[in-house]
């Protein structure tokens, strides 16, 4: 069993707890604290000019109120910009409370705490805010013009203005036999965990110490940014993650206004003190993103080839940005995907709006970057007339290309060099799997029924495990129980099931004794956090690193009483026994035992290291110059760079031809992560990350008006795809490892939602006859895309369409 | 300014999981609330405090009812069912069991919602075909999952309740 359990699809450790109700979210903890509620700017932009609470001061049950004047030292001043960048020239960042402007609607600008949130939020109620009305920017167009600014010392509302080229893309497309131009956009959307943020913080006075708990991606961070601002030493802040609702990357910019003020509430009150973000602050007031306006100018020869690749694109950061341009440098150098084109320049412009920020969402910046390269390979297709595979197949970089480095700078400010993969073994999977080569007779079939179908792909590359760096900590206890730690996060990844898999393997012992403790840092104060696809890559490694030093401790004691060499020892069943004579042997308890020297028995297995119970050696000293007492091991894993993970997704959709409705008939997914820790988890993930997709390519968008209102703040209105609206989704993986890492894994997290709205805009051009080049699409988008194309002002494509024969059956339960 | 007017307390008696219990609560309290933060039972969650999510999903007469929009006062004439008496992490009911075999959870913020959901249904359907599997659980939010391994569970638990009954 032990040295099988990596790359088994074992049960989770997590999922009892559960299922049954004993989960431990923010909420369900801390039923003593008091709460907090937010007054939040209503206004998109404007300046305060007075905030009257008279009124509020006779709810019965309030706390307290506070505004931002009345928030001392660097609780007042702007909350910290996290990743500073050379480009990003005019970085914004928000004040926990507003001072004396807002620039987005749910901006916090008074904190209120009572005895329960519903008090807290009648006194919300009763305070009165004034004023003075600024215009607000809304849409990048908007902010693109500049005509009015979101923060006045910010030029062109452009925070960042980044170039990137690679070979001298003017004279490539001066030779270039043919061009093409696109204009493209996609919307906004958002992380939109089930659970929102949360913020939990107890104050012990006695001692000076703040415990802290948030729904976050990253304890250690938020730890050090709230020390940091409270003026605390580190030493007397923890924090920790409790089990965390989602995070899909919102939970990891930090720390948000509440992250502050709920600390420093709970000291200053000496009580506890809890806010459980509702479903409007979360829309209103955590962040967005995907908001992209992009051209493409491509030039290419009469095979396909790419000669120049041209890239434009103006991004929407929202009114501040506290995580920087991770975003569109991402979009900018991951848009290349599995091409290497001749020569590659790419400028972004990154602007303010006034809504809410943005941050990471799962993709983050990739989903948009895949869009601008798929819709533009599908593009030159087209203009060919060729097949969009053999497109895609001309272009790709082959495995002897392997490792390639594509002359740019990664978000981690290293090299964008992939370390492997193999594209077009996974395009050959891709169309087995989806019958790319049967689909004209299904079409044909499909048509003379009187239905419209069509077929669609894209193709993409992911650098995944980005650094610095994550540890493992492992202590065996006398017991044979095996803790765990990891400082980084989990929000439903199973990092509790695949840390204990990595340890059972490299240890030898029973899953069932380990025991997997994250984002705590009581444990492990150095830590990262969770995003990037980054968790398996870097705790993973860390942790297996830590694991063959407990190991090698554990076979040199062993070795030592039982009176052989370390080399002829193996770990079964967490039993060390000699290889081939398995009667001589010892437990890792025994072995954890011995590793400890005691003066005092605590239980019958810890008298065997007291010190009149054996043959000590009276000449040494108990515990060796150079080591330590205990079975346990700590290691680090700190890479020279990311790894690059890559998958290939088809998808056959069916328009309806009176009412253009969409519907995804069935969506293939091929994805290549390395090694499989845990095939059923990773599968989960594509899942999960295809659905998050679908809805970004087909339903959800972020409404907000010419004033900034956010119209479709609830679940209500912003349509997040329940079971009927996400396809059964069929998978096959390749298994290309990395030589990055000891254990050749890359990340799976964000994978499965990054090419579906190029996939699904492929597919609907496939089947309607003219481009798709703006996502999300509705019905009545694509209704009136038909009238346009009908009344000769949108474009026909050019080739034949490539028609094809029957997708079997969708099936749930294979 | 005036003095504070205490909200006024009702004495309600409500039925959970099998227990009455007694408790002074304001008329708004919220069934939702009241099971977490009155009873410590926080298996229930709470996603979008508007009855779209699913997550607050309890049972009222066996009838899955969305407890957040539910006042507790109004609780008091019914048997209240949550989460944490579908079974316990060591003597787990077939759909949670379900869930842990089929990979049907990851966060497990939006799992307890569709466990209790998924009881109800298969009380009324012991035997869905896939279609009606999906159809059933369609009225509750997951982001995490995709919900083709929520499918598989319903399925799965179907089965297990069937072997169930036959084992008795």
């Amino acid at each position: 069993m032990t040295t099988s359990m990596f790359g088994a699809p074992v049960a989770r450790r997590e999922d009892p707890r559960l299922v049954t109700g004993n989960g431990r979210f923010l909420d369900d903890l801390g039923h003593d604290a008091l709460a907090a509620a937010f007054v939040r700017s209503p206004h998109a932009h404007a300046r305060i000019v007075d905030i009257d609470v008279t009124d509020a001061l006779d709810v019965d049950g309030l706390v307290g109120i506070w505004t931002h004047e009345d928030l001392p030292g660097r609780v007042g001043e702007p909350l910290p910009l996290l990743i500073p960048h050379p480009t990003l020239t005019h970085g914004r960042t928000a004040y926990a409370l507003a001072k004396d402007e807002v620039n987005h609607v749910g901006e916090p600008i008074v904190l209120v705490i009572a005895r329960d949130r519903y008090v807290a939020e009648d006194v919300a109620q009763l305070i009165r805010v004034e004023y003075d009305f600024l215009t607000p920017v809304v849409g990048i167009e908007m902010a693109r013009d500049a005509t009015d600014l979101v923060h006045d010392d910010v030029p062109d509302n452009v925070s960042a203005h980044m170039f990137q080229e690679v070979g001298d893309v003017d004279a490539a497309m001066a030779a270039a036999p043919r061009t093409l131009e696109l204009d493209l956009s996609i919307e906004r959307s958002a992380c939109m965990p089930m659970e929102g943020k949360g913020v939990y913080a107890r104050w012990d006075d006695e001692n000076g110490e703040l415990r802290l708990y948030s729904s976050t991606q990253t304890s250690t961070g938020v730890r050090a940014a709230v020390a940091a601002k409270l003026d605390l030493p580190l030493a007397k802040v923890e924090c920790i993650a409790p089990d965390v609702g989602g995070g899909f990357g919102v939970k990891i910019n930090h720390p948000w206004p509440e992250e502050v003020l709920i600390p420093w509430a709970a000291r200053l009150l000496d009580q506890p003190v809890k806010w459980v973000e509702d479903r409007r602050e979360h829309f209103t007031s955590s962040a967005h993103e995907r908001g992209q306006l992009q051209t493409v100018k491509v030039g290419f020869d009469d095979e396909g080839r790419i000669l120049a690749l041209d890239v434009k694109l103006w991004h929407d950061n929202g009114a501040y940005t506290p995580y920087g341009i991770i975003v569109p440098i991402i979009t900018s150098t991951q848009l290349l995907g599995p091409y290497k084109p001749g020569a590659y320049r790419v400028e972004f412009w990154s602007l303010y709006t006034n809504t809410v920020l943005v941050t990471p969402y799962r993709g983050a910046g990739r989903p948009q970057g895949c869009f601008a390269m798929e819709r533009t390979v599908d593009a030159i297709a087209d203009e060919l007339g060729l097949d969009r595979t053999e497109v895609r197949s001309r272009n790709f970089i082959l495995p002897s290309e392997m490792p390639y480095d594509h002359g740019l700078l990664f978000q981690d400010g290293r090299p964008l060099r992939y370390d492997s993969g193999d594209f077009p073994a996974s395009l050959d999977k891709l169309k087995a799997l989806v019958g790319w080569d049967d689909f004209a007779a299904y079409r044909a079939e499909a048509e003379a029924a009187g239905r419209k179908v069509g077929l669609g792909i894209g193709c993409y590359v992911e650098g995944t495990g980005v650094g610095p760096y994550e540890g493992g900590h492992i202590q065996v206890e006398t017991s044979g129980r095996v803790n765990v730690s990891t400082g980084l996060t989990s929000q439903g990844q199973g990092h509790e099931t695949v840390f204990a898999q990595i340890v059972a393997n490299e240890l030898g012992v029973p899953i069932e004794d380990v025991h997997v403790t994250t984002g705590d840092t009581r444990r492990m104060p150095y830590a990262v956090g969770t995003f990037a696809s980054r968790a398996a890559v870097m705790s993973g490694n860390a942790i297996a690193l830590a694991a063959r030093t407990v190991r090698a401790k554990a076979l040199r004691i062993a070795a030592d009483a039982l009176e052989v060499s370390a080399d002829d020892l193996e770990i079964v069943d967490g039993d060390i026994r000699v290889k081939g004579a398995p009667g001589t042997h010892m437990s890792l308890g025994t072995v954890s035992v011995m590793s400890n020297p005691l003066r005092y028995a605590f239980d019958e297995a810890a008298k065997a290291a007291t010190q009149f119970a054996g043959s000590n050696d009276p000449s040494k000293p108990p515990v060796a110059d150079d080591d330590e007492p205990g079975l346990e091991g700590k290691d680090f894993y700190s890479p020279t760079q990311a790894t690059f993970a890559n998958g290939m997704h088809a998808a056959i959709v069916e328009t309806d031809p009176v009412t253009a409705e969409i519907r995804i008939l069935r969506y293939c997914v091929v994805h290549d992560c390395g090694p499989m820790i845990n095939p059923m988890i990773v599968e989960g993930q594509v899942h999960g990350g295809v659905a998050q997709g679908v809805g970004g390519a087909l339903y959800e968008r972020m409404v907000y008006d010419e004033s900034g209102q956010l119209l479709n703040a609830s679940f209500m209105d912003f349509l997040m795809p329940y079971a009927s609206e996400v396809p059964v989704i069929e998978t096959d993986h390749l298994e290309t490892p990395s030589p990055l890492n000891p254990l050749g894994i890359k990340g799976a997290g964000e994978a499965g939602c990054i090419p579906v709205s190029a996939v699904i805009a492929s597919a609907i051009e496939d089947a309607e006859g003219f481009p798709i080049r703006s996502m999300p699409i509705s019905p009545v988008e694509l209704w009136e895309l038909r009238q346009r194309h009908a009344a000769g002002d949108w474009p026909s494509l050019r080739r034949p369409r490539h028609t094809s024969s029957s997708p079997t059956d969708t099936q749930e339960d294979r | 300014m005036s003095e504070p007017v205490a909200e006024e307390l009702l004495d309600v008696t409500i039925t959970v999981n099998g227990v009455p219990h007694h408790a002074r609560v304001p008329a708004r309290r919220l069934l939702s609330d009241f099971l977490r933060h009155d009873l410590g039972l926080t298996g229930t969650h709470v996603g979008c405090e508007h009855g779209v999510c699913g997550a607050c999903t309890v049972l009222v007469d066996d009838e899955p009812m969305r407890s957040c929009l539910m006042f507790a006062v109004t609780a008091q004439a019914h048997r209240i069912t949550t989460v944490e008496g579908l079974g316990t992490i060591d003597a787990m009911r077939p759909v949670q069991r379900a869930f842990t075999e089929c990979h049907g959870l990851q966060c497990g913020f939006c799992t307890p919602g569709f466990v209790t959901t998924i009881t109800a249904y298969l009380e009324e359907n012991p035997d869905p075909t896939a279609e009606e599997a999906r159809e059933a659980i369609s009225g509750n939010l997951c982001r995490c999952t995709g919900y083709q391994n929520i499918v598989k569970s319903v399925l799965r638990a179907a089965e297990l309740r069937r072997k169930e009954a036959n084992d008795q």
